[in-house]
This record gives C-alpha cells, structure tokens and sequence, in this order.
C-alpha cells in the first residue's frame, strides 16, 4: 500500500494534486472506492483499509482517493460542491482505469454511475446533513445556545455553516440536501456484514470479521 | 419482560457503545447514559436518535432532545415507547 496522488478536476478547469490510497500491481481487477464522508470516513477508515489489504491478498488492486477538501487535501473544504466531488471520483477512476466501485456510506451519493459496483450501507445527503446538524444543536444546548435545524440550514444556504468541524459552502449545503445514492450499484446492508455499522460508533473501531464479510462479497462479485 | 422496543434500542445501544453480546441486556432503567458515558459526546447522541428513527420508524424533533431524556436507560426507553405508541 503506497500513497500516490492523481490529477482532480478544478472547477476553473485547472488541475489540482490530490492523494490517495493505492493497492496497485496493474492487475486487471480494479477498484476504486469512494469513502464515508465527514465525521464517519474517520470510524470508517480503519475497515477500508482493511478491505483493501484483502482484496490485495485475492489479487484485486483498489484505490482510495481523498476528495478535494479532505484529509491531505490542499483545496479549501468550504468551496467544494457535491458535484465536484462526483467529477473528482469519476476523474480518479478513469486515471486508476477502476473496473468496479465502492461506495461507502455517503460515499454512495458520489460513485461513478457507469461502473459495476456496490453501495456499502448507503446513506442520502438529507440524513447525513440532519445528523450532523442535530449534533451542533446538542452540543449548542450544553452550551446555552437555542439553535434548530430550520433556521441553521436557512442561513448555511446562504452563508455555509460549520458541522462538527467541517466547513461546508453555501452552494454545498444547497446541493447535499436533495441527494441520493448515485443509481445502478448493488446494495450491501449491515445484515450481509454481520455486527453493528462501524459508522455508529462513539469511538471508532475495528472489525475483523466485517473487513472478511465486506472483502468476500467484493472479490466474490469482481471474479464473476 | 422486555418489549421488541426494549429489545432494539439494547441493541442500537450495542452498536453505538460498541458493547459485546448480552452486554446491554445488564442494564436497568437506572442505568446511566449521557453524562456518565464520556464516549456519548454530542456526534454519537445523534447518531443514536438518527438511528432509533430509522429502526423504530419514527421522528425525534430537536426541540424533544434535553438532558433529561438521554439521563438514564429508563428515560429513553420510555420516551421511545411513547413515541412508538403515537407513531
């Protein structure tokens, strides 16, 4: 496993550097795999991985791309859009030549609809944005603060708002709102995994036996 | 006794507290919850109700979301219980 980077689409038209994660041999099964998003890539970071190492054992490349805005990236988070992270992933699986995708969580509203692939737990841009609002709101009550959902999300579409730490851009919140998992991919639910969803929980964790679960359904998917 | 509420919040509870099997069916309605669990910070309490909507198939306005409800085992099975019944 070796980070590289890979040229993004700007929204200017320009090119940015942007890095990724990348199992690959130029073998002829390949993967691109679109992570959680916002607080949940990080619980959920440790299992992809691990999928990925996986895979690698069953002779399966994978890659696993930063969006502009995250992690290592040098792109300011508050002026991506949804659909740029959408260019941004279909550019990172024409440059890694991705035969198949992986969509994880929020990851499933950004997967390229022209590859074969899978939603892991999908999750809409509505339920993400709610929870993620809903803990500004407990953590704005601890500290004697009345917010509510309607009149954070009226004024972050107008002038962003900070989530938990990210800052999203007015055009952001705008966009993620109305947004569903990217149609034509298989869906992957927790039942298949076994356990509970790393995604739930309050610190994050690791699973053996999901990372064996998910890796199986994949390799097992990617040899038909 | 517990109710098939009783039994899915133990286990929405398994999975945010990350607990082994069997571990949640130790608690009692006075078992403490937010302010005696440090891991329950503000982000793992939404992820919870978010999740308690979508398995028990209801709605959490924020304006119901205090202290008091998230105090003890007891105060929020009984809050899921009477949602469930108006739902």
């Amino acid at each position: 496993m070796i980070p590289v980077t890979w040229p993004c689409p700007l929204p200017d038209g320009g090119m940015a550097g942007e890095y990724a994660l990348a199992f690959d041999q130029a073998r002829a099964r390949r993967l691109l795999i679109v992570p959680a998003l916002f607080d949940e890539a990080n619980r959920m970071r440790r299992l992809t991985v691990e999928v990925m190492r996986r895979l690698d054992g069953a002779g399966i490349d994978s890659v696993l791309p930063d969006l502009p805005g995250c992690n290592e990236s040098l792109q300011p988070l508050a002026a991506q859009t949804p659909q740029g992270w959408r260019r941004a992933m279909a550019a990172a699986a024409q440059h890694f030549r991705a035969t198949h995708v992986l969509g994880i969580r929020g990851g499933a509203l950004l997967t390229p609809p022209g590859l074969p692939g899978w939603h892991y737990a999908p999750a809409k841009g509505a339920s993400i944005l709610r929870q993620l609002i809903r803990a500004r709101i407990l953590a704005a009550r601890e500290a004697g603060r009345d917010e509510s959902q309607d009149t954070l999300l009226a004024a972050g579409s107008m002038e962003g708002l900070e989530l938990s730490g990210f800052r999203l851009g007015p055009e952001f919140l705008r966009a993620f709102q109305t947004l569903t998992p990217q149609p034509g991919a298989s869906e992957v639910g927790q039942d298949m995994i076994g356990g509970g969803g790393l995604w739930l929980r309050a610190e994050p964790d690791e699973d053996r036996r999901q990372a064996d679960a998910l890796a199986a359904v994949l390799a097992i998917g990617m040899r038909a | 006794m517990q109710t098939d509420i009783d039994q899915l919040l133990r286990h929405i509870l398994t999975d945010v507290l990350g607990l082994k099997a069997g571990q949640a069916d130790g608690f009692t309605i006075e078992t403490g919850l937010f302010g005696h669990l440090p891991e329950l910070d503000s982000m793992a309490v939404a992820g919870l109700l978010t999740e308690m909507e979508d398995r028990l198939d209801i709605m959490i306005d924020d304006d119901e979301i205090d202290g008091e409800l998230l105090e003890t085992y007891g105060s929020l099975l009984a809050f899921a219980e009477a949602k469930r019944a108006a739902a």
